[in-house]
């Protein structure tokens, strides 16, 4: 072969062999094929577990029960027993040290989630239901109901 | 032997082809290694979502924001539920504001009224990532950033993915979005630090209507995986043939 061929060839070796060895030090080891194929399982494998300490923030009812025994039994003897706490207090995360008290929303917003009636032909309908904007929009709904124990006889 | 020109090129070629094969190509792999590589997981996480008991509160969608750490305001969130309302005329009205984040809290729906006595059928469809088996958002990751895990879960590895947004085109069922603080594709990883600790997700813990349920398909005396077994239940989009896990019942035709 001409040498005008063979220099350009040797360039373009020499950028291979550069290419793959700057990959070797810039690839974790633990990149590659884990899994069932290359299509679906090429990553860096230590990201799994990177993943699974990602923190959990919303620990459980059975969490708050253990200093809030009174609060929990309460909702537990009511209509809204399958409602989470935290679905209205926030995210335990660390409390009660960070932070140490959660904020109590006691915003129309949150009761109207679910008690704006929306006459639909199907649960949401069947829901106990108010049209906010007429249902004494000034007021809080916890004024009057009972977020933990919400019954309309004892009202 | 002479050391030629000839001879020296030859060699020089001969050496930097076979120093350019990858060394992993040649590895052995110990017995355990293989057995890993060929072997089914013992766990296939799936979801299943009951429209029927779904009201619509969007509790699902507030804890999984806060859960996952999906900026509150933001237009992205990683599970939103839906809202279909068909009229007497066969029109469908669907609408989904903020993601249902803060539920449907008005019979306005996409900016104009719906008659009550006009509706034939109203429902909620929360949607989240499918966690497909083969998942063509990881298919045309270009960097390998995106993958799926042994249990079945697709993840994204926030420090390789580039951004490209090649994956959030490519999935069919607009679950993934570009990530405002990470600026990353992000989409919802069945809260997959909660399953591995054997708890629920934080969208099936929030839900007080039972509408959302998360199983692992290979034990058999989960109710739920009973459920997907043998009760007649559908998916999202089948013909894309992405065989994606989250399981519905009572799914209607007007659900795209």
């Amino acid at each position: 072969m001409k040498n005008h061929v063979l220099r350009p060839l040797f360039v373009a070796i020499l950028a291979i062999a550069l290419l793959l060895t700057v990959r070797s030090f810039m690839v974790p080891d633990d990149f590659g094929v884990h899994g069932e194929n290359f299509t679906f399982g090429y990553h860096r494998a230590s990201n799994v577990d990177e993943w699974k300490v990602f923190p959990i923030s919303y620990k459980g009812k059975e969490y708050c029960q253990e200093c809030h025994e009174d609060k929990f039994e309460e909702n537990m003897a009511s209509k809204h027993k399958n409602i989470e706490c935290e679905n209205c207090h926030g995210p335990a995360l660390e409390h009660p040290e960070k932070p140490e008290a959660l904020t109590i929303d006691m915003s129309r917003e949150l009761c109207i989630r679910c008690h704006a009636l929306l006459s639909y032909p199907n649960d949401r309908g069947a829901l106990p239901g108010i049209d906010p904007a007429d249902h004494n929009p000034e007021e809080q709904c916890s004024e009057c109901h009972n977020p933990h124990k919400p019954s309309l006889e004892d009202m | 032997m002479s050391l030629t020109r000839r001879n020296l090129l030859k060699k020089t070629l001969a050496g930097t082809a076979a120093a350019s094969i990858p060394l992993s190509a040649l590895k052995f792999l110990s017995s355990a290694e293989a057995k890993e590589a060929v072997e089914t997981s013992k766990t296939r996480y799936a979801f299943l979502v009951d429209t029927n008991k779904c009201v619509g509160c969007g509790f699902c969608v507030k804890a999984c924001k806060h859960e996952n750490e999906i900026p509150y305001d933001s237009p992205v969130t990683r599970t939103w539920v839906e809202r279909y309302v068909i009229t007497k005329d066969g029109e469908s009205h669907i609408d989904s504001p903020k993601g249902a984040r803060d539920g449907f809290t008005s019979e306005e729906i996409a900016h104009h009224e719906v008659n009550p006595e006009d509706i034939d059928k109203a429902f909620f469809v929360p949607k989240l990532c499918n966690q497909c088996d083969t998942p063509a958002c990881v298919q045309v990751c270009p960097v390998g950033a995106t993958y799926k895990t042994k249990d079945g879960v697709v993840l994204i590895d926030r420090s390789w993915c580039v951004g490209c947004g090649y994956c959030i085109m490519a999935c069919p069922y607009g679950v993934r979005f570009f990530h405002p603080i990470h600026k990353v594709a992000d989409k919802c990883t069945f809260c997959y630090h909660r399953l591995v600790k054997g708890m629920d997700t934080a969208c099936v813990d929030a839900c007080a209507f039972g509408a959302r349920q998360v199983c692992d398909l290979r034990n058999p005396d989960d109710p739920t995986t009973k459920i997907i077994l043998t009760e007649r239940v559908a998916v999202l989009k089948d013909e894309y043939g992405t065989k994606p896990h989250v399981f519905y019942i009572g799914l209607d035709r007007n659900v795209r």
